[in-house]
């Protein structure tokens, strides 16, 4: 009786006690055994301003991307049947998860298994996906994607993913911030709606007397700090340059909007569930007045009949919040990113599903939930959105307002912002900390983050 | 009546030791039976053998080798040990690893023992046997898959056991993760997949002390405390730090929890917790395999340092 399981122990204990090293171990030493084949099959071409290994025109391509970008792989499948493709879900790199670059780092010490083509919620990912000895994004935009196309995109919406004047990915979609309120709560209530962060405090503790257990807001996401200080113009997150960070939290700003949410945290306006918990739905679907944050929340939340499921012609978005007397700036989150493998044997079947996902109004106007990136999708998509008459408001007029005001200060460094704060700040907060007592430490542990990327700090 | 006792003890006892129980001299039959087994033992053992050469010895040898190496394959000295301990990851890894085996290696050792005491004790046949499997059921679950499960009951507003969780303040999920919990929430994560599994074994164990020796006690007038106190835990010794060492070495590289905990919990949980997840970080997102390699040695010398001592102080390699 007992020794099926003694050797059961005997066996799984170790198993686990050398997975790690077992990893590490077979990866170098199929290394060490056989050398990288991609060195030796790759000759340099300049054409495409990278080497590219041989290509076969009949490879399937393998497609990596989240739950919600699922919908893209199908409507690429069904437009291009005669292209085979292998689509896997992973987790999008969600919350600064890495899953991308550590995958990633683990097939380049293998030397082989490299998706075509990935899926990335992070749009940093461009700052080591085009770095090391082995980048593993394609250059797009020196002779691969034609200028033409690419000058289709937004102003700006590139930015995130050009590094020194070259393209390592293409834009999904754009993310700016924007001021979502419930027109029908307001009208309800009387109040209106606020431009500045001064008058969204005052509105806020307004609430709090008048009509408490309503929110004009969210702290609970790993992605807060980019709604509330990247929009309030805090530079806690600026790359001075390739290898320099810099971040302030002392800075006014910073201090500013940490003293607004402490203020508002203690009004109890805003959540601090993250927006996708069964919580956050449960306590607050028709609770919700405002929620500054991204313009993708209008199909991931409040149409979406598994979230808060607005009744149409109620929720508006407003444009960004403005410091009193200053123009107004917007945060970003995400807008998700597509890129290329360098390895891919078959870069044409891979440029047209990014040609298709991207511009294709197959997807980013039937299908996609956020703000295409490719400028005659957005226009479509927006015209859809007004003619579907969902929201109150101008809302096509705002959030393309919204998307060229994104405020350049807040950089795109090798590391995810959102893990440090979520780390960092979201438990504390949580536990009934004050924000402005625990900005020293958000800016100690961006910098000891920065350090270890190979940052040195200003 | 004594005697089957007798014999099931004598079974358990060379089936559950793993160093066969007490040695006998063996008959001239057993000898040729032994002589013909052995050949095919060979057979059986070298898989596990060729396994944990190929996956276990060889790479730690070569984890050894590149931790003395830098980047480029020459000698580094112990430049990847003071750069991986001056890491400012490294310290609040290696204390929440500390909490976590303290909380765990306690509750483990004393518990279990106890349960396994109590398991024993129980006259019916049936229900002690049915109580055994019931603690067993959670271990045949996977590392990952048991995580996932304790996401459920870890969540307060879809808890089965919300009331407990709110009974201690915690009203959200973020809450009952806080840092200050994690130690014990993985800890009690631990006990529940593992500690079902090692009651088995010390109730095999305990199957192993002679009825007459239990009798005699008896006869002496000790008491159910006193008897599981001066007879059953001393002979219970070699066990208990054999699943102290065992528990030790699994505990040490925490990382399948922390690392479906970090990702469920968007990332609340650190992605470097542990000293494991650590040198994952090192090796996949830092591209840095001999920092990696430096912390994995560091884990593998720590864990021997105390596994000697286990060993030592239990007695586990004497023989009777």
């Amino acid at each position: 009786m007992t020794t099926p399981h003694t050797r059961e122990r005997l066996t799984r204990i170790p198993t686990r006690s050398v997975a790690l090293v077992t990893v590490l171990g077979a990866s170098m030493l199929a290394l060490a055994a056989c050398t990288p084949g991609a060195s030796t099959a790759e000759e340099p071409d300049s054409q495409y301003g990278f080497p590219i290994v041989e290509q076969k025109a009949d490879a399937p391509i393998t497609v990596w991307v989240d739950a919600s970008r699922q919908p893209a792989a199908d409507a690429f499948k069904a437009a291009y049947p005669e292209i085979p493709i292998t689509v896997e879900t992973y987790d999008g790199g969600a919350d600064g998860s890495g899953s991308f670059q550590t995958k990633v780092q683990a097939f380049n010490q293998a030397g082989s298994g490299w998706p075509d083509v990935v899926f990335s919620t992070q749009n940093n990912d461009a700052a080591w996906a085009s770095q090391g000895d082995e980048p593993f994004a394609a250059p797009l935009n020196k002779g691969y994607f034609e200028q033409s196309f690419l000058d289709g995109f937004t102003e700006g919406a590139l930015t995130p993913l050009t590094v020194d004047g070259t393209v390592y990915g293409l834009r999904n979609d754009l993310a700016p911030t924007v001021t979502w309120y419930d027109q029908s709560l307001m009208d309800e209530f009387g109040y209106t709606v606020p431009t500045t962060w001064e008058e969204y405090q005052e509105l806020g503790e307004k609430v709090a007397a008048e009509h408490p257990g309503y929110i004009i807001g969210g702290v609970g996401d790993a992605f807060a700090e980019e709604i509330y200080f990247w929009g309030a113009k805090a530079p806690v997150n600026t790359v001075v340059d390739a290898n320099t960070l810099s971040s302030d939290t002392s800075d006014p700003y910073a201090q500013d909007m940490a003293a607004i949410i402490d203020d508002l945290l203690d009004a109890g306006v805003l959540a601090q569930e993250n927006v996708f918990s069964p919580e956050f739905v449960q306590k607050y679907t028709g609770k919700v007045l405002m929620l500054p944050g991204p313009v993708w929340y209008s199909g991931a939340l409040f149409s979406n009949p598994d979230s808060l499921n607005a009744k149409p012609g109620t929720i508006a978005a407003g444009l960004p919040l403005a410091w009193e007397g200053e123009d107004a700036v917007a945060g970003n989150v995400g807008g998700g990113t597509w890129f290329i493998s360098q390895h891919s044997a078959n870069l044409d079947s891979a440029k047209k599903f990014l040609e298709f996902v991207t511009s294709d109004e197959r997807y980013q106007v039937d299908l996609a939930s956020g703000l295409p990136a490719y400028e005659a999708a957005a226009d479509k998509w927006l015209a859809k959105q007004a003619e579907a008459g969902f929201f109150a408001g101008d809302f096509a007029e705002n959030v393309s307002t919204a998307s060229t005001q994104v405020w350049d200060g807040w950089g795109y460094p090798r590391f995810s912002q959102e893990a440090v704060w979520a780390k960092t700040v979201t438990p504390k907060l949580a536990a009934g900390e004050s924000l402005v007592d625990l900005l020293s430490e958000w800016e100690a542990a961006i910098e000891n983050e920065a350090q270890v990327n190979g940052y040195t700090i200003q | 009546m004594t005697t089957s006792s007798a014999e099931r003890s004598l079974t358990d006892a060379s089936a559950g030791s793993p160093r066969g129980g007490r040695r006998r001299r063996p008959t001239s039959r057993q000898r040729t039976v032994t002589g013909r087994w052995s050949r095919v033992s060979y057979v059986f053992v070298s898989g596990y053998a060729l396994l944990a050469l190929a996956f276990g010895v060889l790479p730690t040898l070569y984890a050894v080798f590149i931790a003395f190496l830098d980047g480029d394959g020459r000698f580094a000295g112990i430049a990847n040990f003071t750069r991986v301990v001056g890491d400012f990851r490294f310290w609040p890894a290696v204390l929440h690893v500390g909490a976590f085996l303290l909380v765990w290696l306690v509750a483990l050792l004393v518990l279990v023992t106890l349960l396994a005491l109590l398991v024993h004790g129980i006259g019916r046949r049936w229900l002690s046997s049915s109580i055994r499997f019931v603690y067993y059921i959670p271990g045949a679950l996977a590392g990952a898959s048991s995580v996932v499960l304790w996401l459920f009951v870890l969540n307060p507003s879809v808890s089965p056991v919300a009331a407990v969780l709110r009974a201690f303040g915690f009203e959200t999920f973020v809450q009952t993760v806080s840092p200050a919990n994690l130690p014990v929430v993985f800890a009690i994560i631990a006990f529940w997949t593992g500690a079902g599994g090692w009651i088995v074994v010390m109730y095999g164990a305990l199957n192993s002390i002679p009825d007459e020796v239990l009798e005699a006690a008896r006869m002496d007038g000790a008491g159910v405390v006193r008897t599981a106190l001066h007879i059953q835990l001393p002979m219970l010794r070699k066990w208990i730090s054999y699943m102290a060492v065992m528990s030790l070495a699994t505990g040490a590289q925490l990382f399948v929890e922390p690392r479906v905990l970090s990702q469920a919990s968007h990332a609340v949980v650190p992605s470097d917790w542990s000293l494991n997840q650590l040198a994952y970080l090192y090796a996949f997102k830092q591209q840095d395999l001999n920092g990696s390699s430096a912390i994995a040695v560091i884990l593998l010398v720590v864990s021997l340092g105390l596994s000697t001592f286990f060993v030592v102080r239990g007695g586990l390699f004497e023989r009777d």
